[in-house]
């Protein structure tokens, strides 16, 4: 894996920030070793990962909150952190959105949002809280207390009050977790488009994909204190590069492929094109990631599986099939196809990206 | 029963919801009744306010209330101000930051609260004092001329109290910072402030409710407080009164300079009351990754600061204590001792019976009856722990009193028979002085327990069939267990080192442990007061460690 993750070319200019071979250890236990990846002005990058993966305490590293034990951190090309220093948080002109939104309860919503505002005089201060109310839609609710509230609100002051100083790079930590999941994805466009708007850099963590999709341009999918792939939510879903991240992103099934020729390799549902994994020559076994969205209904088609469970989803049902040989493969289909339990059904691969992964035996 | 079971479910015109509802009527008259005993003798108090001007009062309000005033006034803003700075300094220490035996010293420096301030106070003034061991030995080292700070003075008592007082700010302010100290100041450097800026601008307003609570209990019990000054003869209200009554045999001056005191303590509660409103705080959220590392030299003045107050505090008070006791051992320990300790221990007792059983009427009626009557009057009932024993042994003395002379009245009218007095000289009174005083010790936990059951549980169990009394003694009772002992051993400590209300109340010959300490230090014999006062030390123990183990949970 590399050390340094980053989709642009190397050439550019020096990123926001940078994380070079980063470690953290917590006691004895290292919360993730060798971690890297940068972002450039204006991005939002995430960190995207299972609970205890370490995406937390990586965002408390870059914030300041938490020593690391090697490597560095650059801000704006200024070194913040390495093993033997630590630039003291609030020196670092971050901003950050607490998970639970750390909000003064003994503070109105402007005074809330006007606190990181010091330095400036009052008339300023005043102007800035006011443009922050509007930007967050609020305006009505700025004598308003905390508590007083809906969650999805205290979530808004909460972003205001992390713009207000205009910091440097803004930290998100896990910044929709507590809310429902309708208001979970609207709120995540919305504050994609403030941070677009205010051309902020973000680094966002998470658990929740959609979340990580809705919101970043690039995501670092963290497993085991390791960057498995850094990369575009699209790419992520469509060319995992290991086991891990396809597992981990989006649903499929692995099912077992022979190579055949130079690029091509063949499945249980017929014969396709694929991109090898290095060792792979003729007559070497492997893993291919078939989507749900793959495999289509085709009531023409000679390919017969077994209905063996489905979920409806809306407008379309998520089927489990059972192909001939046993193998089991997910299917997306349109929900107006209702078929019963144990129904055998027409199928046809239709597939753009075939990625296969060495099999453990290979 | 079953046709009874219908209790809470709307049919008002039925019979047995009408029997139902009678009985629990009853419920509400109970808690009625147990009101008035903190009702009436605030009102007896006050009342006597209005009372003309006797003689005695003239010359009291002329010659000692001026200076009454100043001591109360400066003894409390100085405890106010000492508690607030060593509770608040010594929570921030434990709960958020690192430094060698924390651990130790986030439970030990609770400690203090097992020993009565007075205790501290006799100890420290036979330690301290001119003819003390630490002055003798200054001036056999440096002569006559060796000057120490006069340990008999207001900062002496204030010290003092604020040594014994400290851990209730400790406590409450040591909750607040373990739940939001280390986040307040994240997200105060997150917004761009250095941690000391952090501290006084984010954690200590976040901190503010917990704080002043703390404060406000220590200054509640130091306007209560009779023993300390007594010990230091620095006159407050408190002791004004007991020598209004048993110096100058004036009752009516006595209940005068209660009403006093009384509206003192109004003032002070309405403040808080006041001041708390409409302020509401949330936890911010617990986020401890790791604790504040401090420099060496931080850890280490940490570490010494936290020593130097638990031993002032607790160590050597109790060596002290121990010392003495040794010394005095084979004269005090005959047979007058374990008559104390068994008058202490049967007075408690019986308190604690008392106090828990009122204490439960009120909880139970407040669960069954949520309207205002009956939540005012709880509240009212419970106000108790902020009125000073001697007010109320003056309040409930005097309608005691003429309830007395009515019923020997009656019984001479009626039959023929000279009685004496019937209440008075016995133990009701003290009693009952000491159920309104520590009503709301042992309706706290109790209450806080019966929150913990909820509508479901009921519910669940009135689906089986199990109403009324069976719901009472079949689901509320055995859950209400751990509050009810909780409640029980509070107050039955608190009862054990109680001193005015004892002092000024008790019938004759009962004479306690802490009755004990009084007559022993007012005489200057400290180390006579020593075997007693263990005796409290040892029962004070208990809460401490039951506080702790819920601190800990």
């Amino acid at each position: 894996m590399n050390s340094v993750a980053s989709i642009r070319a190397p050439s550019a200019p020096e990123p926001l920030l940078r994380l070079d071979r980063i470690s953290h250890t917590y006691g004895a236990t290292n919360t993730f070793s060798d971690l890297g990846f940068s972002l450039e002005k204006g991005r939002i990058g995430c960190l995207l990962g299972p609970s205890g993966c370490g995406k937390t305490t990586a965002l408390r590293c870059i914030a300041g909150f938490e020593s690391i034990s090697s490597g560095t951190i650059h801000l704006n090309g200024q070194q913040v952190g390495s093993a033997t220093f630590s630039l003291p948080a609030h020196q670092r002109r971050i901003g950050m959105v607490f998970q639970d939104y750390a909000l003064f309860p003994h503070l109105s919503v402007r005074d809330n949002i006007g606190f990181g505002l010091r330095g400036a005089d009052r008339m300023q201060r005043t102007r800035r809280v006011a443009e922050l109310l509007e930007i967050v839609g609020l305006n009505t609710l700025g004598d308003a207390y905390p508590h007083e509230l809906s969650g999805g609100q205290q979530q808004r002051v909460a972003l205001a009050r992390a713009l207000a100083p205009q910091p440097d790079l803004l930290l998100l930590d896990e910044p929709f977790s507590n809310l429902d999941v309708a208001l979970r994805e609207r709120l995540g466009l919305e504050v994609r488009d403030i941070l677009r708007q205010q051309n902020t850099t973000a680094v966002l963590v998470t658990h929740d994909q959609h979340e990580a999709f809705a919101i970043a341009d690039e995501i670092g999918v963290l497993h085991q204190g390791v960057i498995q792939q850094w990369d575009t939510a699209y790419n992520l879903y469509h060319e995992p590069a290991n086991l891990f991240v396809a597992g981990f992103i989006g649903e499929g099934v692995l099912i077992p492929g022979a190579v055949v020729g130079a690029a091509t390799l063949d499945i249980e549902l017929g014969r396709v094109p694929a991109q090898l994994p290095a060792c792979c020559a003729s007559g070497c076994r492997v893993d291919v990631l078939v989507r749900p969205d793959d495999i289509v209904h085709d009531d023409a088609s000679s390919m017969q599986a077994t209905v063996l469970a489905k979920a409806f989803r809306g407008a379309d049902f998520l089927y489990t099939l059972q192909l001939a040989s046993g193998t089991r493969v997910l299917s997306l289909i349109p929900s107006h196809h209702n078929h019963a339990l144990g129904e055998k059904i027409g199928i046809r691969l239709e597939i753009d990206h075939v990625i296969a992964f060495e099999h453990p035996d290979c | 029963m079953q046709a009874a079971a219908s209790d809470h479910l709307p049919h008002p015109a039925s019979r047995p919801a009408a029997l139902l509802g009678r009985w629990f009527g009853g419920w509400r008259i109970a808690a009625f009744l147990v009101s008035l005993i903190t009702l009436v003798p605030l009102v007896v108090v006050l009342s006597s306010f209005l009372v003309p001007a006797s003689e005695i009062w003239q010359h009291l309000s002329r010659n000692v209330l001026p200076e009454l005033l100043r001591n109360t006034f400066w003894l409390v803003a100085g405890v106010a101000l000492g508690t607030g700075v060593l509770g608040t300094s010594l929570a921030w220490l434990t709960a958020v930051c690192e430094f060698p035996g924390r651990r130790f010293f986030s439970w030990a420096l609770m400690l203090p609260l097992a020993i009565p301030a007075y205790v501290t106070a006799f100890v420290g003034i036979g330690l301290l004092d001119y003819t003390g061991p630490l002055q003798s030995a200054l001036r056999d080292l440096f002569g006559s001329s060796a000057w120490f700070p006069p340990i008999r003075s207001r900062g002496g008592v204030i010290l003092v109290m604020t040594l014994a007082l400290y851990p209730y700010v400790y406590l409450l302010a040591r909750n607040a910072f373990l739940t939001q100290g280390k986040r307040s100041l994240e997200v105060g450097q997150s917004l761009g402030l250095s941690r000391w800026q952090g501290f006084f601008k984010v954690a200590l307003p976040m901190a503010r409710p917990w704080l002043a609570a703390g404060i406000m209990l220590a200054m509640m019990e130091t306007l209560a407080d009779f023993g300390t000054v007594a010990v230091f003869n620095y006159d407050t209200f408190t002791t004004a009164i007991y020598k209004a009554w048993f110096g100058l045999f004036s009752l009516a001056a006595a209940a005068q300079l209660a009403s006093i005191l009384v509206l003192l303590v109004l003032a002070l509660v309405l403040f808080e009351q006041a001041w708390r409103r409409g302020k509401r705080y949330h936890a911010v959220g617990r986020s401890q990754l790791s604790r504040l590392a401090l420099s060496r030299r931080a850890r280490l003045a940490a570490c010494a600061y936290a020593s130097l107050v638990l031993a002032a505090a607790f160590v050597i008070p109790v060596l002290q204590l121990l010392v003495w006791s040794v010394q005095v051992f084979a004269e005090d320990f005959d047979a007058r001792y374990p008559s104390f300790v068994w008058h202490s221990v049967a007075l408690s007792a019986m308190a604690a019976l008392l106090v828990v059983s009122a204490a439960l009427v009120l909880v139970y009626t407040v669960r069954l009856h949520r309207d205002w009557p009956t939540l005012f009057f709880s509240r009212l009932s419970t106000l108790g722990y902020a009125i000073p024993g001697t007010v109320l042994a003056v309040g409930i003395f005097i309608p005691i009193a003429w309830l007395d002379n009515q019923l020997i009245a009656l019984l001479k009218a009626g039959f023929g028979v000279d009685t004496g007095a019937v209440l008075r000289g016995t133990l009701v009174v003290m009693l009952l002085a000491y159920v309104a005083r520590f009503l709301a010790a042992g309706f706290n936990p109790i209450d806080s327990a019966m929150q913990r059951i909820t509508k479901n549980q009921e519910e669940a169990a009135r689906g089986m069939g199990i109403t009324g009394w069976r719901l009472f003694a079949r689901v509320h009772l055995p859950l209400l267990r751990g509050g009810l002992l909780t409640g029980a051993i509070l107050v039955f400590v608190d009862v054990m080192k109680e001193m005015p209300i004892t002092l000024m109340t008790r019938p004759f010959g009962w004479d306690t442990l802490a009755v004990r300490i009084f007559e022993m230090t007012s005489e200057g014999q400290w180390e006579r007061a020593a075997l007693p006062a263990l005796a409290l030390v040892v029962a004070g123990l208990l809460p401490v460690i039951l506080l702790t183990r819920q601190s800990e949970a």
